[in-house]
């Protein structure tokens, strides 16, 4: 065992290097942040269409009195209820019939409320009607009620905590923790689909492999994967952190996950390094069968779309603690580390993650060696019975 | 390293059968080689000795039969002790030459700090030390086929399995290389190499396997396979007829305006008695011992000799 991590290591340090000390690295390291850039710079634009241009557009044609009430019981409203939560009103000529109008090749509302407040009549597409039929009767009662609907004033009663908004906030840390985990895996794990290409296309295989047991080779080129997406998640990383300082507000504060903050970031960490093994090692595996980059290429997106079903299946149980699907993802390999790392914000027992570690790590060994005894088998050859090699020793 | 105990044979092996598909590569090997002996393993391409390698070496399993390297079933429990050479070369393009040769070290064992020393050294030795910096996608073919061999000794083994060590060489570097190997050996390494070139292997080998089809054929010392052989004697002679010809042995072929035949068992002096006698009127005579050549041909059969040459030809042409 400690021959093959020696070995192991060996070639992690020559791919680790290969890799870090390209310049191609630098573009590794700096191509997340064009799109945060990117981004920030277009984010004004994007305010806007968020704020304004997606609310639905509601025609109004009814007396210009009555216009005029429902306009001010919007304006009273949105005061209260900001402007997002209610759609956005025009005025609209009161013939032709509302029906004509919609129909017309330059009509730019969702539909049109006609006749008054007291008796609105809404023309338009059954789903549109459905949709906003709330919405139009608000703001008629409202309208109607007009001086004699009273705003009324709500007394705060201020509490330092508050275990509900606590678990809310939990949730919401599970998921982003989910989201950040798979797309650090999803951007990093990928990569490994190709790496025995190059000791395969240059004829570097039949040194390593009289060298070293295969499942070292394996073992070496996960590690200096690993390795190498640590760097760029710390970089990532410090720089995140250092544009949330910048631009946190004042007095406001992240809710504390169930077994605190740094127990979480260690979790985390340990969390992403088993996703990314478990997946690498089938990935490496994968990859390790294609004779050319143009396979990698073919290979890449079912294996992409095979991870987005283990994420969707981890994120389905992450507000469902303790039901059959969330200790199915737990128990599931590969979704494990997702299910996991949410449990990590809600319940505060750190038991069961050591479990959980122990369990993905005895899968990415067992994935390892199926994948060394299928490189054996169709690349190098060689093999006998499966069973026979699977638990055959490293060095034969 | 060289003063530990050696078992008597480097490498064995028993019944070695290895099949892919329909095709039996290796079909019953049975093969010792002397431990601190160079050992020269003989055929034509496509006659299973890379096959054979790989399988004595550990990155293949055989189907059938026993192997044992420096007296270890399990080959590459025995990887710090072995170094090997294959048939296709493969180093990283963009790795300093210096760097390569301390990366197959220390895939072997040996610490890098002590590779890389003994790399630059070696390099530097061999009148390659401006290339110990350069990366091998700058070196030629031949240079990167030198960094590699350096790869395979730097971490100085017991075993060196070379396999067709001098394809791609020209004359000057097989020359080089040879005197490498004969440095090996009398250090007391063992050396196992594969060729299909039959002047390497008489050069410089103690023990040949000629091996074809995948099966050995001859397993034993060059001389063993010479002798399998009568000598080859020719004899021109002034008078073309006598009593003389009575003397000469059945199966002797006149050709060029000679005589030809095996030396026969009892010796040439009944033969020259009756020359002599007769008045043939000797006017030469040699007796020539067969080379490893001929001893391959009738060994292996005209057609793997045939087919050796081809593949020398096609790699010169190379």
């Amino acid at each position: 065992m400690m021959e093959m991590m020696r070995a192991a290591l060996v070639i992690a340090r020559r791919d680790f290097t290969a890799v870090v000390l390209s310049r191609t690295f630098i573009f590794f390291l700096l191509g997340p942040l064009f799109p945060i850039v990117i981004g920030m710079a277009f984010g004004g634009l994007g305010d806007k269409i968020s704020t304004a241009d997606l609310r639905p557009v509601v025609g109004v044609a009814m007396s210009p009195a009555d216009t005029a009430r429902m306009q001010r019981a919007h304006a009273r409203l949105a005061e209260r209820m900001g402007p997002q939560a209610l759609p956005a009103l025009r005025r609209v000529p009161l013939s032709p019939a509302p029906r004509v109008q919609l129909a017309r090749a330059n009509a730019d509302v969702m539909v049109i409320v006609s006749g008054s407040p007291a008796q609105p009549v809404m023309t338009g597409q059954p789903q549109d009607i459905r949709r906003l039929e709330g919405d139009i009767s608000l703001l008629a009662s409202a309208a109607l009620a007009e001086k004699s609907l009273h705003m009324v004033h709500v007394e705060a009663q201020q509490v330092a905590t508050s275990v509900g908004a606590q678990s809310q906030g939990r949730l919401v840390i599970g998921r982003i923790a989910q989201i950040v985990i798979f797309f650090l895996t999803i951007l990093l794990a990928g990569m490994i689909l190709s790496n025995l290409v190059e000791e395969k296309t240059n004829k570097i295989i039949e040194i390593l492999a009289a060298a070293v047991p295969v499942d070292a080779i394996f073992l070496g080129k996960l590690m200096a994967m690993l390795a190498m997406s640590f760097v760029g998640i710390f970089f990532w990383g410090a720089t995140a952190f250092g544009v949330f300082l910048a631009l946190k507000t004042p007095g406001v504060s992240l809710p504390v996950p169930a077994v605190g903050w740094p127990a979480f970031l260690m979790l985390a960490i340990l969390y992403f390094a088993m996703a990314y093994t478990l997946l690498g090692s089938l990935f490496l595996g994968i990859g390790a069968q294609a004779a050319t980059v143009r396979e990698v290429q073919t290979l890449n997106m079912p294996v992409t779309m095979g991870q987005m079903l283990i994420f969707f299946f981890a994120t389905y149980a992450v507000d469902k603690m303790g039901s059959p699907p969330e200790i199915a993802a737990v128990i599931l390999p590969f979704s494990s580390p997702f299910a996991m790392i949410a449990r990590a914000a809600q319940v505060d027992a750190i038991w069961p993650h050591l479990l959980a570690i122990a369990w993905q790590m005895i899968w990415v060994g067992l994935i390892i060696r199926i994948g060394v005894l299928l490189f054996r088998r169709h690349v190098l050859k060689s093999g006998g019975g499966w069973w026979k090699q699977l638990f055959r020793s490293a060095t034969g | 390293m060289i003063g530990a105990p050696q078992p008597t044979y480097a490498v064995e092996g028993h019944g070695l059968v290895k099949t892919f598909g329909d095709f039996r590569a290796v079909d019953g090997i049975d093969i010792a080689v002397p431990a601190g002996s160079i050992y020269g393993i003989l055929g034509p391409n496509g006659a299973g000795k890379t096959t054979m390698l790989r399988t004595l070496l550990g990155i293949i399993d055989p189907d059938e039969g026993e192997r044992r390297l420096l007296g270890d079933p399990a080959p590459l429990r025995q990887a710090r002790n072995v170094g090997y050479l294959p048939e296709e070369r493969g180093l990283y393009p963009s790795m300093k030459a210096f760097e390569a040769v301390a990366f197959m070290g220390a895939l072997r064992g040996l610490p890098l700090r002590i590779g890389r020393e003994r790399a630059r050294a070696m390099l530097a030795d061999y009148g390659m030390g401006a290339s110990a910096e350069k990366p091998i996608r700058q070196l030629s073919k031949g240079m990167a086929q030198t960094v590699q061999l350096f790869g395979t000794i730097v971490h100085e083994p017991r075993l060196i399995v070379l396999d067709e060590p001098f394809s791609g060489l020209d004359a000057f570097n097989q020359g080089k290389l040879e005197t490498l190997i004969r440095d090996q050996a009398r250090r007391g390494v063992t050396v196992l190499f594969s060729t299909h070139v039959i002047a390497h292997a008489e050069r410089l080998c103690e023990r040949v396997a000629i091996v074809a089809g995948g099966k050995v054929r001859f397993e034993g010392t060059v001389d063993d396979a010479r002798n399998r052989l009568r000598p080859q004697v020719r004899l021109r002679t002034r008078a073309s007829d006598g009593g003389w010809r009575r003397a000469l042995p059945p199966e002797t072929l006149a050709q060029d305006g000679a005589w030809h035949f095996a030396l026969p068992q009892e010796g040439i002096e009944p033969l020259l008695r009756a020359l002599l006698d007769g008045h043939a009127g000797i006017e030469s005579l040699s007796i020539e011992r067969p080379g490893l050549h001929d001893a391959f041909v009738a060994i292996a059969g005209e057609a793997a000799a045939r087919q050796m040459q081809a593949d020398q030809v096609r790699e010169e042409a190379a």
